[in-house]
């Protein structure tokens, strides 16, 4: 039978773990609205910027002069994947289900005769990816240090990958992160950065109800649609990049959330099943000791 | 033809501004130009300056540097897209010459290469914040 102190020792540390989870819970709701604010007031931009660049290139002569970017450095030898996840754990399968991913591409890569690298934001990441890949990691940051994120974190990783794909380290450049779907549904999303995968003008079109009509006039270039599309793609980059960092984030945070919420409910299932056993237990000593006074007494 | 042109400020971050102007000067990549009701559509790079708005009306900022962007004029609308905005009016003069004192500083510390190449290009910048507050 079960020791009447430990049990009572148990129900307190569940007690206090509960209490730890219930505030993480609550924290992340607060960090969620506020990521999600975040996320759309980035919209504005992003989606401006995808028109232009979407407007552009439906006006390009031809694709053989665009900027290397574009279309890409003709060949599909080395892939790089950056791997967006969080800085913390304690969120569920939200790490692992990104570096699983991630697992399986390199794999499939490396099966058709492709090498892999890896560029890895956010410490969990690196750290799960570090234990059987670590000679494929070229490049690490970490977001630690940011309690904010901002456009400025967004940059330098950015020009970072500009740099490298200008000096030939890779072909081809995919960004895996978590989108933030809803609160209790994140998604898995790989999305080729380079070359560009230049927006659909008619898509694009159709998804704006804000576009603008030009009553059939077209848009005078200033410098011309090559060199335009030069300066607009790098950009546009660094606009994915913090999009794909917001979503991750918001998405992180949503995560906590429900994992923090599971483990409360968890806990609290657990004191219940605890607290039962321990007045059990305590009922039936006390009837043990009723009856040992009640037949000592019969004895005499 | 409406008689205003209405103009969105953008940054990643945020929606900056949003008004109905007279007018709009830009500093163009290929020289500046303006904005009236009625411009032809166009999709322009733009260089570090000031744009300067006209007839906004309120207390909406009438002059704000940009470190260089895009615009686009469509059917009296005038969209920026800008990765750093800040309304000329608030800019501190002491202040900024306070940040090349700094910068200066950074500079001759710093060693040849990146470094160096990082102090020369904050420096320029600010030097042009201070000259478009004057």
């Amino acid at each position: 039978m079960a020791n009447l102190k430990e049990l009572k020792n148990r129900i307190t540390s569940v007690t206090s773990t509960q209490k730890i989870t219930k505030a993480m819970q609550m924290v992340a709701a607060a960090k969620l609205r506020r990521a999600q604010e975040a996320a759309e007031q980035s919209r504005p931009y992003a989606d401006r910027m995808e028109r232009m660049i979407a407007s552009v290139a439906s006006n390009l002569p031809s694709l053989d002069t665009a900027p290397p970017l574009v279309v890409g450095s003709g060949k599909d030898d080395v892939h790089l994947l950056v791997v967006v996840t969080a800085e913390r754990g304690l969120c569920g399968a939200f790490n692992s289900s990104i570096v699983r991913a991630v697992r399986k591409k390199a794999k499939e890569l490396q099966d058709a005769g492709k090498t892999v690298k890896l560029f890895c934001v956010g410490r969990k990441g690196e750290e799960s990816l570090r234990r059987d890949m670590e000679d494929k990691i070229v490049e690490y940051v970490t977001l630690r240090e940011f309690k904010n994120l901002s456009f400025a974190n967004a940059r330098p990783i950015a020009e970072k990958l500009s740099q490298m794909f200008n000096d030939g380290e890779f072909d081809v450049c995919t960004v895996y992160y978590n989108a933030f779907k809803s609160v209790i549904s994140q998604v898995v999303t790989a999305q080729q950065l380079i070359p560009v995968k230049l927006p659909d003008p008619a898509e694009v079109a159709a998804n704006d109800e804000d576009a603008p009509d030009l009553g059939g006039a077209i848009y005078d270039y200033e410098p011309e649609e090559n060199d335009l599309l030069g300066v607009l793609v790098p950009r546009n980059m660094s606009v994915q990049i913090y999009r794909s960092l917001l979503e991750s984030g918001a998405a992180e945070h949503a995560a906590r959330m429900t994992s923090m919420d599971n483990a409360t409910r968890n806990a609290g299932d657990m004191i219940d099943g605890l607290t039962l056993t321990y007045n059990r237990t305590r009922q039936a000593i006390i009837t043990k000791e009723l009856i040992e006074i009640v037949s000592g007494a019969e004895a005499l | 033809m409406a008689d205003k042109v209405s103009f969105e400020l953008v940054s990643p971050d945020r929606l900056l501004m949003s008004v109905d102007a007279d007018a709009v000067a830009m500093p163009g990549m290929e020289g500046d130009f303006g904005v009236l009701p009625g411009h032809a559509p166009l999709i322009s790079a733009l260089r570090a300056g000031v744009i300067e708005v006209e007839g906004a009306g309120g207390d909406s900022p009438d002059r704000v540097y940009i470190a260089g962007g895009f615009a686009e004029v469509a059917a009296d609308r005038l969209v920026v897209l800008a990765e750093e905005a800040v309304v000329v009016a608030d800019m501190d003069r002491a202040d900024l010459e306070a940040r090349i004192q700094e910068a200066n500083g950074e500079l001759e510390a710093a060693d040849e290469g990146e470094e160096r190449r990082l102090a020369e290009g904050k420096i320029s910048v600010l030097q042009e914040m201070l000259g478009a507050a004057r």
